[in-house]
């Protein structure tokens, strides 16, 4: 079947077979392999990408229901040279180990934001129920979503990730444990 | 040590950019011209006779490129060869593992059959078409049933007992008889599985031109995988190249080597093309390792004021119908760390390990200590709760105290500790008296708090190589480039741990490179020297270790480039904040990068010296590495619903030095996520068929972020000189010490009840259920 889509803002035309997954579009047609597939049963939300602006499981879209309309995949959120605040912020944050949850815990993070600009801890929890990740606990994606959060609300800039290596910043709260870890040669080079 | 500003900040990770930007490249992102996709034909029997397979209409199918049975490969074809165990047990039972299955399957979801097509849908209906005729066998699932057998899983073996280790210290016997109390306690320590997000995955192609075998996949342990690969296909190691692209998490489920990985580099050489397969999430609950599984059946002899005298253990271990890499092993772990951090010295043990129509056990977080941690944390609990003392004082009673290095009735030699240092230090954090005071003012009202304890200690840092099943060493390779940049090939293969930047610290510092010069290359077999893996919280504790040697050398022979340029003695000279300068003049300085060219260059180069910068070391460990801390957990039970609220969360671990705090405190909070669900949520459950019930995301709870709480943690340190870096590994801690802290705490909650166990995982029905009155009208 023919099917028209929008995908991170370029229009792109697919011959698939009906039964294609969109998730299964996006990286095998379009080469967009930041969207993972985590498990069969729509559980896992690591194929999470934007629909007109929606987070949906593309795991669970077939990628004709998405002709006509706009996609938008963790590539399509940032990039190198223009990282989204939420990506900046799962960065600083350590809010990911492996990597492999992370894009679609970003874009469903992105969309959280979307429908809540200043949510709670126990509501960014919530609003993250559909994704699954293995190695944080939650505890610095929590953070992040908090962080960047803020960090929309106030109107950050977007910055690259030559703006922000190789140095982390003083982290805006103390470490947990309360204790100054970051030596002072690297206070200095604040970024 | 040189350490100046990079090695104990909070530096971001370099691997991060591509991670958060989705472009990062996982197996399945690997795209090669020509792929193929495999899908597998499983057994959806416990236990069957395979009686026949009929290809005829999938391979009459004109999207059919190959299908392939057990009796093709393994017959026609002369694949003889079983897949690998790594032991050094004696009178271990070995039965033989095919790549698929000859006549017999074993357990729901063994490989039958694999069908190759050009797209992976196409594959997967392929493998619809294949008709598999069984003849159902009796299956054993229950571990105490398939000890008394028949039925075997394994018929020719005529037991389904795969080895028993028997292990004795001090005088049991004696410190039971003259004990003031005696307890016994069966403690199941139920089945997990692993649940990385990324499942199994691999590619593998073969240029028949080189005769060349290339595999990309998802593992642990890439180097190790080659050489089983060697041994399982026939071919000489140097024509296979392994490659561990980004890995999406393992937790001990990579470390292995699986029939599949074998099947797929078989299929490319037949086919001489690239063939990939990436399993279903319902495919890898059913094939991929699973962990735990044990009962242990304890007893615990102590005296009036809550000395712990002796211990007998029963460790009644699964491992599933057949062994894979380590399955073996997991268990014998358990009976080492047995005492945990307590000075017991008359210990009785006896591990036996069963097979069973299930999925083989494996490493899984922890492998084999988080039991023992279980266990003998949930003994103190127990002891404490007869004797009616505080659970705190009966752990000061039995810490393990004065000198380290300190060596343990079973033999192993913890390298350092102070265990009440950071118990006095969680119990402050906690406010421990404080939440005691709570918990006795809601009681009152009817409200049931609890407050659950955990002083573990594990062995980590795997290890000396005389007491591993196979090689513990670790390599590392620094190369000073022409232009000053520097390249470290590491032999571990970090799959979220975060070793591309904590190495590149290391280097940044002792080396005087910035930051952003160093490049830490790993999981590659044609790129990086031989290594052992990432793999028993040993990454950097054993591939660390062996990169500041690599740095030692590297800074000895640009000692020697300098001084030679200065016309000075090169014992004259030092590394001194990165920079090689002479003793007590700091006006002359020369940087590594510098050396390196020179190095490079090779004119100016002293007589007998060779050129080039660079350095390969390896590190053999004397020792395994011995982390530990203190969890306290406080959990409210709902009275009315059985429900499990986690309130607070503390942990205060000591792992050594920290090398990137930020780092360490991710690894810690994941494994508090992945023991606090064990305790609470995750089961994996098979019918007395061996049917899989658990088999999907759908029915097995891994926890979403509202299911577990903030965690609030500290640190001691302290050091170890075990490896020259000073540290210990904290990728295994978190889960080792978290399940016990939330299982205490929530029998905790229960006291009132007369609760004093409850086995895991600790779901609403089961505490709802022990909160309910008694028909007599007492609790129970």
């Amino acid at each position: 079947m023919q099917i028209d889509l929008t995908v991170n803002g370029k229009r792109t035309s697919l011959d698939v077979e009906p039964r294609l997954l969109l998730a299964h579009a996006l990286r095998d047609y379009l080469n967009l392999t930041g969207t993972h597939i985590g498990c069969d049963t729509s559980s896992c939300g690591a194929c999470t990408v934007l629909l007109d602006g929606v987070s949906v499981k593309s795991c669970t879209v077939f990628a004709v229901q998405a002709s006509g309309h706009e996609v938008t995949t963790i590539e399509g959120i940032g990039n190198a040279d223009a990282l989204h605040p939420m990506q900046e912020a799962f960065w600083s944050a350590h809010g990911l180990q492996c990597g492999y949850c992370t894009t679609g815990m970003i874009v469903s993070a992105v969309d959280l934001l979307r429908r809540n600009a200043d949510p709670s801890d126990d509501e960014i929890r919530a609003g993250l129920e559909g994704n699954l990740c293995r190695c944080t606990g939650y505890e610095n994606i929590v953070k992040a979503v908090r962080a960047a959060g803020k960090a929309m609300r106030d109107g950050a800039e977007r910055r690259s990730v030559r703006e922000l290596m190789p140095l982390h910043p003083p982290a805006e709260e103390p470490p947990p444990s309360g204790e100054a870890i970051i030596p002072p040669q690297l206070q200095e080079v604040e970024v | 040590m040189a350490f100046t500003a990079m090695v104990g900040a909070r530096i971001r990770r370099r691997e991060d950019p591509r991670l958060i930007t989705g472009r990062a490249t996982y197996v399945d992102d690997v795209k090669q011209v020509g792929t193929v996709y495999a899908a597998f034909v499983r057994s959806p029997y416990g236990h069957a006779k395979i009686l026949g397979v009929d290809t005829a209409q999938a391979k009459a199918d004109p999207r059919a490129l190959a299908v392939y049975t057990g009796d093709d490969l393994h017959h026609a074809h002369g694949v003889k060869s079983s897949l690998p165990v790594a032991h050094k047990m004696p009178d271990l039972k070995t039965p033989p593992h095919y790549m698929l299955a000859l006549d017999e399957v074993r357990f729901v979801g063994e490989a039958v059959a694999v069908v190759v097509a050009s797209t992976p849908y196409a594959a997967r209906d392929l493998a619809e078409l294949v008709t598999v005729e069984y003849e159902e066998l009796p299956a054993v699932v229950d571990m105490e049933k398939a000890i008394a057998g028949p039925p075997y899983v394994h018929d020719a073996l005529g037991t389904n007992v795969a080895y028993v280790f028997p292990f004795s210290a001090g005088d049991p016997d004696t410190a039971f008889a003259e004990a003031d109390v005696t307890l016994k306690q069966r403690i199941v320590n139920q089945r997990v599985a692993p649940v990385p997000i990324e499942p199994r995955s691999m590619v593998a192609n073969y240029d028949a031109g080189m005769q060349q075998l290339t595999i990309y996949s998802a593992t642990q342990i890439p180097h190790l995988l080659r050489t089983q690969l060697a041994v399982v296909l026939g071919l000489p190691e140097n024509r296979i190249r392994a490659i561990a692209p980004e890995v999406g998490g393992g937790f001990g489920a990579k470390l292995n080597v699986y029939a599949e990985e074998a099947v797929v580099s078989w299929v490319a050489m037949q086919l001489e093309r690239p063939v990939k397969y990436i399993e279903t999430r319902s495919e890898c609950f059913q094939a991929m390792i699973h962990g735990r599984d044990q009962i242990d059946d304890l007893e615990i002899a102590a005296k009036r004021d809550g000395t712990i005298t002796g211990l007998r253990l029963k460790i009644t271990a699964n491992m599933g119908a057949y062994h894979q890499l380590l399955t073996p092993v997991i268990p014998t772990l358990t009976v080492l760390m047995a005492p945990g951090c307590y000075d017991i010295k008359n210990i009785q043990a006896e591990c036996v390990g069963v097979f069973t129509n299930t999925m083989s056990t494996d490493a899984y977080r922890g492998a084999g200590r988080p039991e023992a941690t279980f266990f003998i944390e949930r003994a103190i609990d127990i002891v404490a709760q007869k004797l009616n003392l505080d659970p705190a004082d009966v752990r000061r009673k039995n810490f393990i105290s004065g000198t380290f290095p300190h060596t343990t009735a079973t033999g192993l030699t913890y390298d350092s500790g102070d265990y009440e240092n950071t118990m006095e230090k969680a119990l402050k954090l906690a406010d421990y008296a404080g939440l005691r005071k709570q918990q006795e003012a809601l009681r009152k009202q009817g409200r049931y708090l609890g407050i659950g304890l955990s002083t573990y200690v594990e062995v980590c840092g795997m290890g000396p190589s005389a007491a591993m099943p196979a090689a513990g060493w670790d390599s590392a390779t620094i190369r000073v480039e022409p232009t000053g940049s520097v390249t470290v090939l590491t032999g571990i293969s970090p799959h979220g741990q975060g070793e591309e930047t904590t190495f590149a610290q290391i280097v940044a510092d002792e080396l005087g490179v910035p930051i952003d010069q160093v490049t830490v290359v790993h999981g590659d077999t044609d790129k990086v020297q031989y290594g052992v893996g990432t793999f028993g919280s040993r990454g950097t504790a054993v591939g660390g270790a062996a990169l500041k040697l690599a740095i030692e050398t590297i800074q000895a022979k640009a000692i020697k480039i300098a001084a030679h340029q200065w016309e000075a003695n090169p014992d004259d000279l030092e590394y001194r904040d990165g920079k090689i300068g002479v003793r007590g003049d700091p006006s002359k300085s020369m940087t590594t990068a510098e050396a390196g060219f020179l190095a490079f260059m090779g004119d100016k180069l002293p007589p007998g010296l060779e050129p080039g910068l660079d350095a390969t070391r390896r590190f053999e460990p004397p020792n395994f590495v011995f982390p530990f801390g203190t969890h306290v957990c406080v959990v409210e039970v709902d009275a009315q619903t059985g429900q499990v609220k986690v309130v607070k969360y503390f942990a205060v671990d000591d792992c050594g030095r920290l090398l990137n705090p930020m780092i360490v405190e991710g690894q810690v909070h994941g494994g508090i996520a992945q023991g606090l669900a064990q305790a609470l949520f995750e089961e994996v459950v098979y019918d007395e068929n061996g049917q899989l019930l658990t088999g999907t995301l759908m029915d097995y709870a891994v926890p979403h972020a509202e299911q577990v709480p903030h965690y609030e943690l500290d640190h001691t340190v302290t050091g170890t000189t075990v490896n020259p870096l000073g540290i210990k590994g904290v990728g295994e801690a978190g889960t080792i010490g978290s399940t016990p802290a939330v299982a205490n705490a929530v029998i905790d909650a229960l006291a009132p009840f007369g609760v004093t166990h409850i086995d895991m995982p600790l779901r609403p029905e089961k505490l709802w259920a022990a909160m309910q009155p008694k028909p007599n009208g007492s609790v129970r």
